[in-house]
Formats: structure tokens, C-alpha cells, sequence
């Protein structure tokens, strides 16, 4: 089983994994920032509806998820036809699992932000507004950085959501080792095939380091934010 | 010189008022719950009367009948709360800078009439509550406001405390040419400060003092009666 950590072809799905996964995190995480901005504010028409819409993901069937983003990014989509004659393809392509995790991860990334928002002592903001500064200013150096705690937990739950997601991605772009073929995909593959046992608990030790290791590095990040405001 | 006239209603609540403040302090004086930092809240535009026409110098900020209605942060007002509210992720030089424009002058002579040196550096969490309420003045004053509202400065501290900061709010009505409103409900600081006092009971504004009749008309019962057996 340990032979098989040191064979590139491993090392190829895990590099592919994580690029579609940082690369869903990259993406997803301004839009993010906002929409927990928005949610954490006041009331407005239609903010159940876009938190309803926003949480979807997470209660949906992933299998539906996959199939609604074919529906509207594939290649004959309503949006994925128009990018397809710009010659932006989602479909097949390591974009599109990125896409696939980006928003079934999504719930997960806006939750913790829109709470770190939500508890904010609105004071702060006022206090800015007496002394000048504008909502711009008041966002940029007085809400993002008090949020930033809240920021890396939803960072590292929506990684590693992003990291294991399996039934969107499938369903949405297939499973082409080297094109979209990510950790789990792999997996499943092998423990499919009749000699893919070994290989795949390879690829599982790898997986759970990774997810460990990303609880932890969230943990040290959190930790040294806070410490940075009790300096 | 600030003129202010104010009408309306929170749920119930009546709130009205009329006031003139020019260079000195101003203080309003009431019971706690008399409305006092409603008033102050709505000259600094965190609260919207019903109606109202609110004036500093040559700027009007509000006036309800042509629908000018200046933002907080246009409004170039300092304000200090009861509590200093500094910004936790900001050193206190930050926070003195926050609202200060480029190229601004006044830092050194704000830093020695507030006695701020020794404390830039440092972080708000290390700050005594007296000393955490002299960064919020100075960081009220270097915002160059045309008026200082200070709503209760001194009665988040304990006696000793408020004996410390008290002095430095005597440098600054005496040392600055900014007018100042001053919210408290302790006859005694106003005795100490205030040029001109309104009172305010029930939301209303219904009586406008000198020191001389404020001490006159707020003496103690036990106080009144040994005068009287003087004379």
C-alpha cells in the first residue's frame, strides 16, 4: 500500500483536487463575502429568498445539483451555450469541477461569514461614519478585518467540502482521470476495480491528512487573528 | 455656532427639541431615559426626527421641509459615547488616525493636551477605561470636527477615574475653539464645565440655564436649608 504513495499517478489526482478545490475557494470567496454581508444586514424584500436560495445546495440531492448546473452551464445551457461561443467550456473540463464544488460548498463558506458579520458590534461601524469614513472605508478597514476569523472557518469548511464533493461533479462534468477526476472520483473508481484496494487506501490516508491538516492550519489561523486583537 | 430643532417619535416617545450652542460647552441635563442621547444621535444623523432643522455654522444637516439630509459621515462631527468604542484591531495611533485627512496638522498639540504619548503603541485591550476615553476624545478631535458631541463621556468610569479625565475635558473647552455638547446627568460635572445648560425631562427640552440658576435650581433640599439659616 505505501508503494503506491510514491507513484506520480497518485500524486497527479491529489495536485488536481486541490487545484479544483482552491480555485472553487478563490472564485466562490468575494461572492461569498458579499452575500454574508448582504444576509447579515437588514431586512429587505426577498432576503429569505436568497438565503433559501443560498442554503439549496446543501439540502438538495447532489445529483440534482449536478444536473441543474447542466442544465445552465452545459454546453447547450442558457448560460454555458453563450460561453461556449466565447470558447468557455464547463462541461468535461477541470473548470467545471471547480464550479461543482465552488457551489456545493458555498453554504458552508457563507455561513460562518454572515455570523462573523451578524455579531459584529455595530457600533464600530457608526463610530467610523462619525469620523468621516464611507461605507467603502467602513467595509474595508472596519468589518472585513473584525470578520477575518469568521472568514477562515468558512474558507477551511468550504475546502474541505469542496475537497470531498463527489455527487455534483460527477453528474456535471463525469469522471476523466486528469481532466475531473478528483479524490473522491478516484476513490470510488478504485475501489470499483479489482485490484484498486491498495491504491485507494493511498489516496484515503492522503485525503483524511489533508482534512486534518486543514482543520488544523484553520485553527492556527483563527487562533493567531484573535490573539492579534487581545495584542 | 449649532442650532438645532427637533421633533418626533420613537414608538411612543415624544422627543423634541431647540437648541443654540455656540463656542464652550452647551450640556444637556436630564434623568437617565429623558432622552438626551436620542438628541445627540440625531444631530450626529445615527437618528432621523420626524422633522427637524439642524445647522453648524454656514452647513445645514438637516432640514425636513427642502429634504436635505446629510449623511453621518458628511456631517463632520465628533462624537464620543459613554463608552470609547476604539476600533480592537487598530493600534491607538490608528485609531487617533482614523479619521484624520492627509497632511493634517494638530496631531503633536492633541497628543500633549491629552497626554496620548505614552500610549500610541499600544493596543485598545491594554488600555485603562479612563485612558481608552481620552484616545476616543483625541481621536474625535483630530477628525476636525465642527462640533464635539460627548454623550455621558465619563460615566462608564468609577469616581477616581472620572477625576483623572475630567481635568483634560477642562483643557479642552478652554484650549480649543470647537463648541461642545455634553449629555450627563451628574450636576456635578456640568457645574464644572458647562457655559450654558438645557434641561430635559420626558423628551423634551423645557428649560435653558446659566451655571448660576443650574445651581440654583438643582441644589439639594439639605443643602438649600443650611444656606437659608446662613442668611
Amino acid at each position: 500500500m505505501l508503494s503506491h504513495l510514491f507513484e506520480p499517478s497518485i500524486w497527479a489526482i491529489v495536485g488536481l483536487s486541490l487545484q479544483v478545490s482552491c480555485v472553487a475557494m478563490i472564485v466562490a470567496l468575494p461572492f461569498a463575502i458579499v452575500i454574508g454581508k448582504i444576509l447579515a444586514g437588514p431586512g429587505f424584500f426577498g432576503k429569505a429568498f436568497l438565503s433559501a436560495l443560498v442554503h439549496l445546495p446543501l439540502v438538495l440531492p447532489p445529483v440534482v445539483t449536478g444536473y441543474a448546473l447542466l442544465v445552465v452551464f452545459g454546453r447547450r445551457g442558457w448560460i454555458g451555450s453563450v460561453l461556449d461561443q466565447w470558447g468557455i467550456g464547463f462541461t468535461f473540463s477541470w473548470a467545471g469541477a471547480a464550479l461543482a464544488a465552488g457551489i456545493m460548498a458555498f453554504p458552508l463558506l457563507v455561513r460562518p461569514i454572515r455570523l462573523a458579520f451578524e455579531t459584529q458590534d455595530r457600533r464600530l461601524a457608526e463610530m467610523a461614519a462619525t469620523l468621516g469614513a464611507k461605507r467603502s472605508k467602513r467595509f474595508f478597514k472596519i468589518s472585513l478585518p473584525l470578520a477575518f476569523p469568521g472568514i477562515i472557518a468558512g474558507v477551511v469548511l468550504g475546502f474541505a467540502k469542496a475537497l470531498g464533493e463527489f455527487g455534483a461533479t460527477i453528474t456535471f462534468v463525469s469522471n476523466i482521470p486528469g481532466e475531473t477526476q478528483t479524490l473522491s472520483l478516484a476513490i470510488y473508481t478504485l475501489l470499483q476495480s479489482p485490484r484498486g484496494d491498495n491504491a485507494a487506501l493511498a489516496l484515503i490516508l492522503i485525503s483524511i491528512v489533508l482534512s486534518f491538516g486543514a482543520i488544523l492550519a484553520s485553527e492556527w489561523m483563527v487562533n493567531s487573528s484573535q490573539r492579534k486583537l487581545e495584542r | 455656532m449649532l442650532t438645532v430643532k427637533l421633533e418626533g417619535t420613537i414608538g411612543t416617545f415624544p422627543i423634541a427639541a431647540d437648541i443654540e450652542a455656540g463656542v464652550g460647552v452647551t450640556a444637556i441635563y436630564g434623568p437617565s431615559g429623558a432622552g438626551k442621547s436620542t438628541i445627540l444621535r440625531a444631530i450626529s444623523g445615527l437618528w432621523q426626527p420626524q422633522r427637524g432643522f439642524i445647522q453648524v455654522g454656514e452647513n445645514v444637516l438637516l432640514d425636513s421641509h427642502s429634504e436635505v439630509n446629510l449623511p453621518t459621515e458628511k456631517r463632520r462631527l465628533g462624537v464620543v459615547f459613554q463608552e470609547p468604542i476604539l476600533f480592537p484591531h487598530l493600534s491607538v495611533r490608528d485609531n487617533l488616525a482614523f479619521g484624520m485627512k492627509k497632511h493634517e496638522t494638530g496631531w503633536d498639540g492633541v497628543i500633549e493636551m491629552l497626554d496620548l504619548g505614552e500610549l500610541v503603541e499600544r493596543m485598545p485591550r491594554n488600555l485603562s477605561g479612563g485612558e481608552a476615553q481620552r484616545v476616543a476624545l483625541g481621536r474625535a478631535i483630530l477628525s476636525d470636527p465642527q462640533v464635539l458631541l460627548l454623550d455621558e463621556p465619563l460615566t462608564g468610569l468609577d469616581d477616581s477615574r472620572r477625576a483623572q479625565v475630567l481635568p483634560y475635558l477642562e483643557r479642552l473647552r478652554d484650549e480649543t475653539t470647537i463648541p461642545i455638547v455634553y449629555v450627563s446627568h451628574h450636576r456635578d460635572e456640568i457645574l464644572q464645565l458647562a457655559d450654558l445648560i438645557f434641561t430635559i425631562d420626558g423628551g423634551t427640552i423645557n428649560q435653558e440655564l446659566t451655571p448660576g440658576e443650574f445651581r440654583k435650581a438643582t441644589q439639594p433640599p439639605t443643602t438649600r436649608r443650611r444656606d437659608d439659616a446662613g442668611t
